[in-house]
Formats: C-alpha cells, structure tokens, sequence
C-alpha cells in the first residue's frame, strides 16, 4: 500500500482496516496526532487528507485517496505555520494534548475560508474536544492567524 | 548492590533526562533538610546548586518537581527559580528530577485538615505546619490540591537565591572582590568594571561551596518575570506536535500493549481463550492480568484489535448493581454515623422549630476525569533494572509500585514524569503503571508502551462520588436566618488513601469541603457530614469535595435568599466575614452588571465558594430561548493573593468554568449490572467550542498568602447556572447533570 504523508513516499505492508491514525502514530512514528477517542467524538486525530480535515482514526488506510498532512508537516518548532503562530502568540495550550487537532482544523478552515466569523470558527472546531477548557484561546488563536495569513 | 544502583541511577539519568546525575553539595537551607537527590556522581564541569539548579557547560537546567498536566506547573516553578537567581527564563531547561523525598508537598497534608482557610488562629495554624512535618516525615512527592504555587512560592525563589548567592561568591573570591560589589543579570555576574563572569563559568567552583544559612529575597517590585504574562515554556512544543507524552514513547524494539479489563470492577476473570488473539497479525503475547488480560503486539491498533478478540468469560460484580442501588445506599448514610459536624454556630434546632422556610433535597452524580491522553505508561526491563516514563501526579509512590512488583531495590527502578495529557486528579492513582510494570516483566527486555483504548478509560475511572445533601432553613425579616446542610458521600480520603496505602484518621473533610468553612455568619448554621460506604472506589477530582460541596451550599444559599425576599448579591454580602471573599463578592457584580435588568427572558445566577483558601465568584448569564437555555456569559472573579502569571491565570479560570459547566449540564456516570454504562465521548458529553460562552475574568492579587488557581473556580460554576436558570425560568434545580431536566440551545 503506497501512502503520501507530509510529502514523503511510503510503502507500507499493512491491514488495510488499519486505521490511518494508527499507521501514522505507530508505523510511521508521526506521534504528533493524537488518539483521544478512537469513535471520531473528540477530534485530536484530526489531519488533513487532500488538503480537507478529517479525523484519522475514522479512515481506514486503504481508503486514504489523496496526500495527508499531520501537524509535523504544517510546520515546525523552527518555523511554525501561521496557525501555530498564532497559537504560540495567543498561549492557547494548557495540556496541548487536543491542540494538534485543533489546529489542524483552523488551518483547513482558514484555507477555505481565509476571514471566518465566529459562527463559522465554532463550526469548524465543534468537532474538536478540549478537556482543559482552552476554548475562548482557541477563537483568539483563529482570528489571529486569520489576520497573519491576510497580511502573508 | 550498591554498585548496581550507581549505575542504574546514572543510566537512568542519562537515557532519560538532561539531568546525568549530580553533585554532593551540602545543605539546602531548610531546616534538617533532606539531601540533595542531585547529590550522587556528578560528571566533571556540571554543579548541582540546592535540588533544583543544575550547571554545566551548556547552561542551566532547573528541576520542576511538580508534575505538568497543563496546569502550567513546569512554567511556574521554573519562573519562581528563574526570577531570583537573575537567568533569563526563555533560557532555561527544566526537568522534573529523580522522584526524591526533598521534594516533598509541604501543604498537600494542610489542605485535608479541619480547619476553615479563614482560620488562621494558632491551633489552625500549629496544625499546618504539623501538617507540613507530616508531609515531609511521609516524603509526600504529590502534584494537586492546587498546592504547587503554594508550596513552590518561597521555597523555590529561596532555591534560586541560594544558588545565585553561592554563584556571586564564588565570582566574589576568583575576582578578588566584595561580594557587595557585584550585581547579577541574565545568567551573569558583572564586576563595577563591567567584568561578566557566567554562571556556566562560575558553576564549578559554585559546587564547592557550602550554601549560605541566609539568603535575601527580591522585593516584588524588583521582579523581572513574576507577575507579568510570560510565554509557557511547553508552548512551542505543544502548538506544533512535538511534546512528548506518555502515548508518545519510542524505543527500540519496542512493545505495544493494551489490557482490557472487568468492566464490573473487580469481578476478575474466570477463564479466558486467547487463541483467535494470540493468531492474529503482530500479536506477540496475551496474558492474564489482575482482573483482566494484557495483550502486547507490534501496534497499538493490533494491540486493541487481540484485546477484543480474547474470549473471556467475567467474575460477577461485586458491587451494587445500579445506579439506584449507589444512590439508596448514599442516602442510607444519613441515618448512620455521622462523621463530621465542623459548623455549628447558634442554634439551629431552635431556629428550625417553627418549621422550615426552605427544605429541599440536591443530588450529584458519579463523574469520570476522562483526560483526553487515556491512561499510558512506559516500562522497560533490562540489565536488572526498571525503567518507567508516565504521566503520574505520585511519583515516589509509582516508583513503591514498580518495587514492590519487581522485587527490585529502590536504585534500580527510574521514573522520568512526563507531561499528562490531561489528568485532573486521574493521574493520583497507579493502577495503569502496575499494569505496565507486569507487561514489560513478561516482555523479557523489550521496551513496552501501554496504552489504554478509551472504552478501558471510562469504564475503570476512579470516579468523584456521587452525594447527596439535605438542605433546611429559615428566614426573618428579608434575612437569611439559619441554614442546616447534611451531605452524605463516601469518602475520597479513606478510597484513594486506602490504595495508596497511606491511613487516614478522623472525618473525611473532602465529605463536607466547600460548604462548612464558607466566610457567612449565618446566625444559625450547622453542617453536617455523613459518610457513605465506598460501594465503587472513588477520587479527587478537579476541586474534590468542594465540587459537589459548593452545588449544595449555593443552591441553598440561593433558595433561602429567594424566600428572604432579598438580593443574592447583597445578602451574601452582609453575611460575609472574610474581607477577600466580599471583594470578590463586590468585584464580580460590579463586573456582571448586577442590579441592573438583564433583558426580557434572562436571569443572571450568582455563586461562591471559597476552597483551597481562593474565594471564587461567578455570575452566569442565560436566556430561556424557545430551543432550551442559552449561556450567554460568565464572569468569574477569584482572590489568588498575588497574580503570578495573568495569562495562565486566566486560562486556567476559563478552563475551570468550562469544566464546571460542562459536567453540570452533562456529566454523569451511571452504573447497570455493576458497570459504567457510559463507555466513550459520545455517552459522556463535555462541552465543545460552539456551546461555550463568552467568560470574562478577573484575577485579584491583593496580598495574604499566594495560592494556587487550579482547582477554586470550578465549584462555583455549576450552583451559578442553576440559579441562573431559576432566575430566568422559575425552575429550581436540585439534581445534576442539569440537561436531564432542562434543554440547552
């Protein structure tokens, strides 16, 4: 099974039932994407997959159709993404396990729809669980990269 | 032996931490003081200044021995050394240290003990530091009870002094000069002439010195970090992927596992056949396992996939059946022993003679932690020795564990604590690390990594109990007259104590906390606490007793001021006698708008609780909408007598509310045929972005001691929506979770 992640190749002999979350965190060693729920309730798998957020522990591997990107191919302590800019400046994590999803969410909703409105923001992430209660950082965190990706 | 455990602290240290080892060192300045865990081989060229600063060519490493689960301990701690031994805190690196008895929690035993925090007469006070000598004598290493920044608040800054003083001297003697003519600034010592010497330069001959006796503390208006927003040292790492938590741990060769448990909670295992497992891909072993089976394979998925696929045949419950049968015997409780009457002033009796005003009856339901990282260990066998990386709030007891499991002298087991994906008080308990200790036993040297499914989580929580209380009063004249609270729960204390081995004595404070030491001179108030049997082990949660407590207490309070015929605002207010507590009364009206009209079809509700010595006040805003009720805001207000680090300050406040309200309108554990009926995200509901308000914070710093901001402001958020809601519809509710009665938008 050929697999496109974060721009890299990867042949992989496994189940095709695996779930991508599992091939990502357990085969590839991508442990940035987290396992919260396993039933796509809490959000904390989310990736992208052709660009759109999905949820990785609800995608069968043999059913990934396009190229994925993790939270480790947005962007990099070194050189963060606008998103993780934006969530390093507005401090928004406490224990930051949910935080990977939930960028991964703002950043496919801020590359479709560069200037959300708060309704918009809370639909996007409604899927995404915060135990810790980092949700009113979270907006603030949106709005501001919002502003980062206009300004480039 | 002694040679082994050498070897194994010093390859512990350097496969896991930054930290290789340490430096004999002397005497940190407590009073017979524990020695340094930084005091065995050190590696030439590095200086252990106290147990918690540590030198070597490359820099400085603080040790934070509090654990991190977001709270933003590792932060504080590091900031509290940083400030006064002048090194700039983006600097820094932190580790949490060997788990060792110099770190023991001076306050976590204080904060059980039957004294109001108001109290502060010489009894209270000569029982808190006995309780601090307990906490040492017993080498208490526990993260919780918000006591971090409590217990760090002096003896950290006290820490980073030394250390700077013993830098200072050693700059003084090679200089030639008066140690009253250097300054320090940023990780140097500067000479009149404008010499730096660094602190990298200067820890060798640092580590030969003896610590000063005395050190002087800056005067906060000197401070360069404390009291202003800095950035959370884990914040890079946890915005783009890279902290590593326990879920997170690689090594080669290593392990995957994952248990599966009696979902009736000590019913064990009969019997089991694992032969469909043991011949499914990547399965490498399933084996039995106290109550339950283990399975290690070469992915986590294949792990949770045999898990499943082991045919076992159940032991039958052992407790209660249902949720009926927890509550009947909670209820039971009141006409048995009762195990606490802290609050008794005036006479209630008498007052109550007459016949009540108010008499009403609330319930709170089971409660599961739920953090979203499930319960994970790491743990290794190999050359005779144990290691172990996890998430754990209880580090020396991990490592008793570990010990007591593996025979294993105490040398030979390391624990590197790692930050928690959450934890909430789940992480008090070891059970997940027992698992992994047998595990990797039966792994024979290969790494294993355990993780647990979500279902195992939720279904082997230790939970906060569930309780009930009886509320009766009276009022006269537009006043609040006497008020009788009896709340029947089983004990936190004895459960969880019980587990880690540890007695415990007399009433179980947590029964009764947040109700019976509430700053109100009620003429007549009495509480009472009655203990229930412990039915399914229970735990702290986020805020303990006080998290059931303060829904009693306020909604009381409420009901009794609603029959008064007075303003929930002023009437607390002419009834408190705590100065703090009525400036937070007054700021969080005065935030709230209280008094004025909130609009057609909405109701402001008000609550307070003062626990872990923070009075705490939130004002919930709602409208009754013809789809269910709709928070609109929340204000909160919470005294911390010195505000340490407003963002983090307020984002744990944000956080605490959100966690309140959201078990108050959803949490619930219910219990059929001996097991927890809700068994993942979708039964056990939390509240997600599009259903939280607008919550507005304000952090009062106004002097008294500095406590810590974890846990006070969830108690109060639970009893203000209720009162809220009976503001805006005329409904009084009595029974969380609250959306078994009403509908929110």
């Amino acid at each position: 099974m050929r697999l496109t992640v974060n721009g890299t190749e990867h042949d992989l002999d496994i189940e095709p039932e695996m779930p991508l979350l599992w091939v990502l965190r357990d085969v590839l060693g991508l442990t940035g994407t987290k396992y919260g729920c396993g039933i796509g309730q809490c959000g904390a798998c989310t990736v992208h997959l052709g660009g759109r957020a999905v949820q990785s522990c609800q995608i069968a591997a043999g059913d990934v159709d396009g190229p994925v990107t993790t939270i480790e191919g947005l962007g990099t302590p070194e050189a963060p993404h606008p998103v993780q800019a934006a969530w390093i400046e507005t401090q928004v994590a406490q224990c930051g396990y949910c935080q990977s999803g939930q960028i991964m969410a703002a950043a496919a909703l801020l590359a479709e729809t560069p200037q959300p409105d708060a309704a918009q923001i809370d639909a996007a992430l409604d899927a995404n669980l915060c135990r810790c209660g980092t949700y009113p950082r979270i907006r603030a965190a949106v709005r501001l990269a919002a502003d980062k990706l206009r300004e480039g | 032996m002694a040679g082994m455990g050498k070897i194994a602290r010093r390859g512990f240290l350097i496969g896991a931490a930054t930290v290789a080892g340490g430096l004999a060192l002397g005497v940190y300045s407590l009073r017979q003081p524990y020695s340094s865990p930084l005091s065995k081989d050190l590696p030439p060229g590095m200086a252990a200044l106290t147990p918690y600063v540590v030198i070597d060519r490359t820099g400085v490493t603080l040790i934070t021995p509090r654990a991190e689960m977001g709270q933003g301990a590792t932060s504080i701690q590091a900031a509290l050394l940083a400030e006064e031994l002048d090194y700039p805190l983006d600097a820094v690196r932190t580790d949490p240290g060997i788990p060792a008895p110099a770190y023991y929690n001076a306050r976590i035993v204080a904060e059980g003990l039957p004294f109001a925090a108001t109290d502060t007469g010489w009894l209270a006070e000569t029982a808190r530091e006995t309780g601090a000598m307990v906490g040492k004598l017993m080498s208490l290493q526990i993260t919780g009870g918000s006591t971090t920044v409590p217990d760090a608040y002096d003896r950290l800054r006290m820490a980073g002094a030394t250390a700077r003083a013993m830098l200072v001297t050693a700059a003084a003697r090679r200089l030639g000069l008066d140690e009253a003519a250097l300054r320090t600034e940023a990780g140097a010592v500067i000479a009149p002439d404008g010499t730096r010497l660094s602190y990298v330069e200067l820890a060798p001959a640092a580590g030969r010195l003896l610590e000063p006796r005395k050190v002087a503390l800056k005067d906060p208006s000197d401070w360069r970090i404390l009291g202003k927003p800095m950035q959370r040292l884990d914040i890079v790492a946890k915005s783009t992927g890279t902290a590593r938590y326990g879920i997170d741990q690689t090594a080669p060769g290593m392990l995957f596992a994952t248990v599966r448990t009696n979902p009736a909670r000590g019913g064990g295992v009969l019997s089991f056949d694992a032969s469909r497992a043991e011949a499914m891909r990547g399965v490498v072993k399933v084996m039995r396992l106290p109550d339950g089976i283990g399975v290690l394979a070469d992915n986590t998925w294949r792990a949770f996939q045999a898990a499943k696929a082991v045919e076992i045949e159940w032991g039958p419950a052992p407790s209660p059946a249902n949720t009926e049968a927890l509550f009947d015997s909670i209820a039971g409780a009141f006409e048995t022993r009762r195990d606490s009457r802290l609050k008794n002033e005036g006479d209630v009796e008498a007052a109550l003679a007459g016949g009540a005003d108010v008499e009403a009856e609330y319930r709170v339901p089971f409660l599961a932690h739920a953090p979203l990282e499930p319960m994970t260990a790491f743990a290794w066998f190999r050359n005779g020795m144990l290691e172990l990386r996890a998430g754990t709030q209880i580090p020396r007891f991990v490592i008793d564990t570990a010990q007591r499991l593996s025979g294993l002298h105490e040398d030979l087991v390391g624990l590197y604590a790692l930050p928690m994906g959450g934890s909430f008080g789940r992480r008090l308990e070891d059970d997940f690390i027992d698992q992994a200790v047998r595990l990797a036993w039966a792994a024979e040297g290969r790494p294993v990594r355990l993780t647990w499914s979500r279902e195992e989580d939720m279904a082997r929580d230790f939970p906060r109990p569930a309780a009930i209380a009886r509320g009766r009063g009276r009022v006269e004249g537009g006043q609040v007259a006497a008020l009788d609270l009896a709340i029947a729960a089983p004990s936190v204390s004895a459960s969880q104590m019980g587990r880690l081995g540890v007695p415990t004595m007399g009433p179980d404070t947590a029964i009764v906390a947040g109700a019976w030491d509430q700053p109100f001179a009620i003429p007549s108030c009495r509480v009472t606490g009655h203990r229930a049997p412990e039915t399914v082990p229970v735990s702290s949660w986020r805020s303990v007793g006080a998290s059931a407590n303060a829904f009693f207490h306020e909604s009381l309070m409420d009901e009794l001021i609603h029959a008064a015929g007075a303003d929930p605002l002023a009437e607390r207010l002419r009834l408190c006698t705590h100065a703090p507590s009525a400036r937070v009364l007054e700021a969080v009206g005065q935030l709230s708008g209280w008094g004025t009209d909130p609009g057609p079809g909405r109701g402001r509700g008000l609550a307070f609780c003062l626990s872990f010595g923070v009075p705490c006040a939130e004002v919930v805003e709602v409208t009754a909408t013809a789809e269910g009720i709709r928070i609109d805001r929340v204000l909160a207000v919470a005294e911390v007598g010195r505000v340490l680090d407003p963002v983090n300050i307020e984002n744990q406040i944000q956080g605490g509310v959100i966690w309140g309200l959201g078990h108050a309108i959803w949490g619930e554990l219910t219990h059929a045929e001996g097991r927890v009926e809700q068994a993942n995200f979708d039964s056990y509901r939390a509240m997600r972005i599009g259903e939280c308000p607008e919550i507005v914070v304000q952090a009062l710093g106004s002097g008294g001691p500095v406590r810590g901001i974890g846990e006070p402001p969830v108690p109060p958020a639970a009893p203000a929506l209720a009162n809220a809601i009976f503001a805006a519809t005329g409904q009084r509710l009595r029974s969380l979770p609250l959306a078994r009665s009403v509908r929110f938008v």
